[in-house]
């Protein structure tokens, strides 16, 4: 057994708004810059629909993830290692940018600068790449927000798998959810597992997935063999970049940005403790069905001795094994099973996990158009049909989700009971298999949320590894060789030194008041 | 005439291989952040698949076709029953099929490259010149099949291939080799030397990568780095 920590992440969906906060901050923080943006390390989708980038999760498309062949081992589904080699010249399976959008802004200077006309001027939108003017937007990152489109065109959703989805396409039958979706920090990545470079690595300490800039030489194969499709090409730097987990925030000891600002108070961070030596196995086990099962199998139970001892001598630091009996997500995970991996079938041990939503139900229930199961409603006739729910979370296995909206079903119900009419409903507990304790600890964790339940992240203690005395000074992040750069305009290589610039351009007029200043 | 002469095959080489082996390992030590392929592949597929496979398997073949026809000892070939009339045949065709595969696929390339409004939009000057450096290189190379087709008995190609060695292994007197060389031989020459010259200073750093990238072979797919 050789254990490993790592900072998971759970995603409680019942109560996601979709106000896009966790996009819009990251993306400030993180991508905008040239070349990136069109990425968005963090995105939250509208479903059912095909997603950012279109139709992601149809690997029948795209060939992510890991595919398991005859004999019985795992391989990147996009092909082992010969063949990814062969690939390196132009790669079959790479999205192209229309597949995520062609990055736009808009001519606001227009605005200013049109002469009188009869008509109110327009700033028409230029596309980021070219330069110019385009025609129409055809695509963007959030294009199908509250299921905008046409059904036809989001019923191409993948899960939608063994649905009846026409149903679905009546106005009085439709159902949405939002999905925020970013990198998994897999346990066993296929985009580690593609490069050819070896520039892309799991980091030890805290399990973050990250791409060394300096060893990254574009073959864009990690592109490809992400089934989440959260790694992109910076068509600037030409290089790979992905979701960094803000590792410097996390290594301090505080939440993602993501995390932090989320309104809806839906994300969790936590250590879960694992063994290393049995991810190759769960990851092959021969049913799809069987993974999500296979991935718990994994997790070790933080309070036991045995796990402890074993923890210390694999030199996971006092702070992370703490950490780790108070994380939020092995409550979720592991204790209660109300979260879930996202996509098991590509074999990637995702280590973001959900909550399945609720559908909206109490009006329907309320006015029995709804079967019931005691006193709480019947999962089964929910507006989100439950196997669309299975074949986002569980490889189309629809028991364990049913038994987590039944759970949380149970826990407002045995609330309810609790607070209007002064009643401790234990039977409804029963009927799920937990304890008034787990209940009213569930309860406090989902819809109190406290900020110090929800992120228990214990610091990186980066001091032990780096002398940040002699970093005092110095010159900071930056992109290649920016600390010494000559006097020439361009480097001697013939790119630009400036790594990042900020791609939506002030208009002239405003530059040169600036630039005269 | 002999001044020029030795200026460009004895003296040349060594400055573009100079250039070439030390640009590169400065910009390997010191900007590693721009040593990359710069794929063009995620704004524009288009004819991308069908010009980027034929043009580097063609030229990947011409590559170790020079190295290999110039650069290999004469007695070598004679020890193993190859006569110099076959190899220079041998050459000939081989390297003219691989020549032609190449000048498809750059020409495919240069084509996508020069009129994707997108990829025109996104080019640097370098990799436009190296592309049509590269293209110019090819046709000079593949017009001297016709005149080594003029000389069937190998005569030229003991030459080039003796001006090579003695380049390779500094000795000196390797210029006096190309005088009576015809013209064509001595453009693509240079042409070619400069390619290796151009190199540090462009896209082209991406070649020593693609060699090392073989080590991906051997590897273990995951990789965990530790903290330090």
């Amino acid at each position: 057994m050789k254990i490993r920590a790592q900072i998971a992440m759970v995603l409680n969906l019942d109560k996601c708004i979709g106000c896009h906060t966790c996009s819009v901050t990251c993306k400030n923080v993180w991508t905008s810059r040239d070349g990136m943006e069109y990425a968005w390390f963090n995105n939250v989708e509208t479903k059912p629909g095909i997603g950012y980038p279109k139709q992601w999760e149809n690997q029948d498309i795209w060939n992510g993830g890991w595919k398991r062949n005859r004999k019985g081992r795992i391989e990147p589904r996009q092909g082992a290692r010969w063949r990814i080699l062969a690939n390196i010249f132009g790669n079959p399976n790479l999205p192209e940018i229309d597949d995520y959008y062609e990055p736009f802004t808009f001519d606001y200077e227009h605005l200013q600068d049109a002469k009188l006309s009869e008509t109110p001027p327009t700033a028409r939108p230029v596309s980021v790449i070219t330069g110019k003017k385009m025609d129409k937007i055809e695509w963007g990152p959030n294009w199908e927000d509250d299921l905008g489109g046409e059904f036809s065109s989001r019923s191409r959703d993948k899960c939608f798998d063994e649905v009846q989805k026409e149903i679905y396409s009546t106005f009085e039958n439709t159902f949405m959810m939002y999905l925020p979706r970013l990198c998994e920090h897999c346990l066993n990545p296929t985009c580690v597992a593609s490069c050819p470079s070896g520039s892309i690595y799991k980091r030890e300490e805290d399990g973050i997935v990250l791409v060394d800039q300096d060893k990254c030489r574009g073959w864009r194969m990690c592109i490809s063999g992400c089934p989440y499709k959260k790694i992109y090409y910076n068509w600037k730097s030409g290089k790979a970049e992905k979701c960094i987990f803000c590792y410097p925030r996390i290594e301090a000891g505080q939440p993602t940005v993501c995390s932090e600002t989320c309104v809806g108070r839906i994300r969790y961070l936590g250590v879960l403790l694992y063994d290393a030596d049995q991810i190759k196995q769960a990851a092959s086990v021969s049913d799809e069905q069987d993974l999500y099962e296979a991935q718990l199998g994994l997790f070790l139970d933080p309070d036991d001795p045995d796990v402890i001892e074993q923890a210390r001598l694999d030199g996971i630091p006092e702070a992370w094994l703490e950490s780790a009996r108070l994380s939020p997500v092995y409550k979720m995970a592991i204790d209660w099973k109300i979260a879930f991996p996202l996509h098991p079938e590509y074999r990637t041990l995702p280590m973001v996990w959900y909550v399945p939503p609720l559908s909206p139900i109490q009006s329907v229930a309320e006015s029995g158009a709804m079967g019931m199961n005691g006193i709480i409603p019947d999962t089964r006739s929910l507006r989100i049909p439950v196997k669309y729910l299975a074949n986002l979370l569980t490889a189309g296995k629809e028991a364990p989700i049913i038994t987590a909206l039944d759970r949380m079903l149970a826990m407002r119900a045995y609330m309810r009971g609790q607070s209007v009419e002064g009643i401790a409903n234990t039977e409804v507990l029963d009927q799920v298999g937990l304890t008034a304790a787990q209940v009213e600890e569930m309860y406090r964790y989902m819809a109190i949320a406290n900020y110090e339940d929800r992120f228990v992240i214990p610091s990186g203690h980066r001091e032990e590894v780096a002398d940040a005395f002699n970093e005092k000074g110095s010159c900071g992040f930056s992109f290649g060789n920016a600390c010494s750069d000559g006097v020439s305009d361009a480097s001697l290589f013939g790119t630009k030194k400036k790594g990042s610039a900020i791609f939506v351009s002030m208009p002239k007029s405003r530059k040169k008041s600036v630039e005269g200043a | 005439m002999t001044y020029l002469n030795n200026l460009l095959f004895g003296i040349y080489p060594y400055v573009a291989l100079a250039i070439f082996f030390l640009g590169s390992l400065i910009r390997f030590d010191r900007e590693q952040y721009t040593w990359k392929s710069d794929s063009s592949q995620l704004l524009k597929r288009g004819q991308l698949r069908w010009g980027s496979n034929l043009f580097h398997s063609g030229i990947l073949f011409l590559f170790f076709g020079h190295a290999v026809g110039l650069l290999t000892p004469h007695w070598l070939y004679e020890s193993m029953g190859v006569t110099v009339e076959a190899k220079q045949l041998l050459a000939m065709t081989t390297g003219g099929v691989a020549g032609l595969l190449c000048l498809t696929g750059i020409t495919l390339l240069l084509h996508r490259r020069l009129t994707e409004p997108r990829i025109r939009a996104t080019s640097k000057p370098m990799d436009i010149i190296i592309l049509v450096w590269i293209l110019v290189t090819l046709l000079l190379g593949l017009t001297t099949i016709l005149f080594s087709a003029q000389h069937p008995d190998g005569s030229e190609m003991l030459l080039l291939a003796n001006w090579a060695q003695h380049i390779a292994t500094f000795r000196p007197g390797a210029a006096v080799f190309l005088v009576a060389v015809p013209l064509i031989y001595k453009i693509h020459l240079f042409f070619g030397m400069t390619l290796f010259l151009l190199f540090p200073f462009s896209r082209l750093v991406h070649v020593w990568s693609g060699f090392a990238a073989l080590g991906y072979l051997t590897r273990n797919y995951q990789i965990v780095r530790q903290r330090d």
